[in-house]
């Protein structure tokens, strides 16, 4: 087959290293962490992203479809270069989470699931990241977790992606 | 606000802690935790040549149980395993941590991984399975790293791989990262998605010691239940019982979060009374009062000030009065606080994270959500009471998995014990008490 290489050597090595973990005949075992490589690279998953990964581990592309829209933190649409989710879940909510989501709102003049208009932030409303001692807590693009954000500590977060 | 920031006070976690003992946010390393006496239950185990049943039989007596929210005794499940089937078998680790109101495992797997890794190992060689897999919520991708660091200790250490400590035994770990799906904490949905397939929990039985991972036996456990095992084997069953009660042996890790002054992590013996954890969490923010605690997970029953101030932290004190230990997730709702909101968001919860393959569960949580945001939004008529608790019960028991009973359980609590607030809604349209959740 002669596809064309959607992905980079970089983010195909880890791939396979996500790969050697489990049975040779398991390969779809790791489409997740597949699917979270290929997002990170590209920033969202495409339809040919996703066909690239079901080829590359060799299932058929519906199988990947399906995890990919499963799982919530697999972004099948385009988003923001920063996309902001906040835990607004009972534990936090009752720790400041929904003032520190309408200080967000206010801030980023977008609601939930909207993006800037310069493209650079989407605001989602999220459920428990198992961190609730830390509210308000939210994550950046998926991986960058950050605890306690008081109404300062959300100023300096978009003055610093800005 | 917020978790204390490493590094942090070795006894942060409370005076009678044994699984996150001497802890300081920075001293997760292998050396580290050998220092601690880490590695000493797994040399123990292999030099002594301890019969894999010798160590059911031992947990079975220490009343370790399951950690994860179902309170199942460890050593009868670790029984369960056909120990001479040959070919592969795995042992799983549940550290998809995400019923709201847990943070516990996310402290364990970053401030002492090694206490999970020794736990897995250990339960290993007694059921005779030979790969592990670490299943990591995907909200936590620090964690995961540093899991997969503390695998890497492992295996250069020897640990991990063929032949552990010369002892001929192998033992094989990786960590599995999900990536947002609350349902993969229910064991089957999170061997659906080991398998790299949507997380929607298989029908029982067949359960997993005969039928789990890629078809073979399969155990599964939660993370606090594997690092409490090392201890059980150094110390002995009686010790762990011992700090405890009958049927409720060792500490538990509680996650106190909500109303409080210092939300966080303690590590008490099970038995504590309730009224001297919240004192360890600093007592109620404000000085308010206590209005409502939800003590073992959103999913549990709510309980009124009254019967949560008598009632002691164990699995059992917890069922008596009227609720469960669950995952020990205290969540503290103070006087200011209203009912009708705070299930409202939880009813969402559930809706949301419904995974949609069982009718009742899939149409009845949305249900119950619309009909709550209707109350809440003083859109509500009195026969909604009753038909909520009627639409929870066709749902609980009527389901593949345990997210349908968890979706009605708040429901019927919180009317059962605040009623009066649901009916001020209805009446009045509005709270009883200031809105500002």
């Amino acid at each position: 087959m002669n596809a064309p290489m959607i992905l980079s050597p970089d983010a195909l090595a880890k791939i396979d290293r996500a790969l050697a973990k489990y049975p040779a005949d398991q390969r779809r075992s790791a489409v997740m962490a597949a699917l979270t490589i290929a997002q990170d690279e590209k920033g969202w998953l495409s339809p040919e992203t996703m066909d690239f990964v079901a080829q590359y581990l060799g299932i058929p592309p519906i199988a990947v479809y399906e995890v990919a829209t499963f799982y919530t933190m697999y972004d099948v649409k385009p988003v923001g270069r920063h996309k902001i989710a906040i835990c607004t879940n009972l534990p936090c909510a009752l720790q400041g989470a929904n003032v520190a989501a309408e200080h967000l709102k206010k801030a980023l003049g977008v609601g939930f699931n909207e993006t800037t208009p310069d493209g650079a932030f989407t605001l989602k409303e999220a459920e428990c990241f198992g961190a609730c001692g830390d509210a308000p807590v939210l994550l950046v693009n998926n991986k960058r977790m950050c605890c306690a954000m008081t109404p300062d500590k959300l100023d300096a977060l978009l003055k610093e992606l800005k | 606000m917020g978790l204390p920031v490493p590094p942090f006070p070795t006894d942060s976690y409370g005076p009678d802690a044994i699984i996150m003992k001497g802890l300081d946010g920075l001293n997760w390393r292998l050396k580290d935790y050998e220092a601690r006496g880490g590695y000493a239950a797994l040399k123990k185990v292999l030099s002594e040549k301890i019969p894999p049943d010798q160590i059911v039989a031992e947990l079975k007596k220490s009343a370790l149980r399951g950690r994860g929210g179902a309170g199942f005794p460890t050593g009868l499940k670790w029984s369960f395993m056909p120990r001479q089937f040959p070919g592969a078998k795995y042992l799983v680790c549940n550290s998809d941590e995400g019923e709201p109101g847990t943070f516990k495992d996310r402290d364990l797997l970053r401030y002492n991984p090694h206490a999970l890794i020794e736990g897995m190992i250990i339960g290993g060689y007694a059921m005779g399975t030979t790969v592990g897999y670490n299943y990591v919520h995907g909200e936590i991708w620090d964690v995961f790293e540093r899991c997969e660091e503390a695998l890497d200790e492992a295996r250069a250490a020897g640990y991990l791989g063929r032949n552990i400590l010369g002892s001929g035994f192998d033992f094989q770990l990786y960590n599995h990262h999900g990536y947002g799906a609350y349902i993969c904490g229910e064991e089957t949905g999170l061997l659906e998605s080991l398998e790299g397939k949507k997380g929607m929990p298989r029908f029982k039985p067949p359960f997993p010691a005969s039928y789990g991972l890629y078809c073979k036996p399969t155990t599964i456990n939660n993370t606090e239940t594997f690092a409490a095992v090392p201890w059980i084997i150094v110390n002995g069953a009686e010790a762990f019982l011992s700090l405890g009660r009958p049927n409720n042996g060792g500490t538990k890790i509680f996650s106190v979060s909500g109303d409080v002054e210092r939300p966080g992590n303690f590590e008490v013996r099970l038995g504590t009374p309730f009224a001297t954890l919240l004192e360890m969490a600093g007592g109620m923010r404000g000085r308010r009062r206590l209005k409502a605690c939800i003590p073992g997970g959103s999913s549990m029953p709510v309980l009124p000030e009254d019967i949560m101030m008598k009632t002691d932290m164990d699995y059992d004190s917890i069922a008596k009065a009227g609720s469960m230990l669950g995952s020990g997730a205290v969540i503290i709702m103070d006087e200011t606080r209203c009912m009708v909101r705070s299930l409202l968001r939880l009813s969402y919860f559930y809706f949301e994270e419904s995974c949609g393959q069982c009718t009742p569960c899939r149409e009845g949580t949305g249900w119950l959500y619309r009909m709550v945001d209707r109350i809440e939004h003083g859109k509500g008529r009195m026969e909604d009471l009753d038909l909520l608790t009627n639409v929870s019960d066709n749902i609980a028991g009527r389901t593949i998995c345990a997210l349908g009973d968890a979706a009605a359980l708040p429901v019927k609590s919180f009317i059962k014990h605040f009623r009066d607030e649901f009916v001020h809604h209805i009446e009045h349209g509005k709270c009883l008490v200031p809105d500002y959740l």
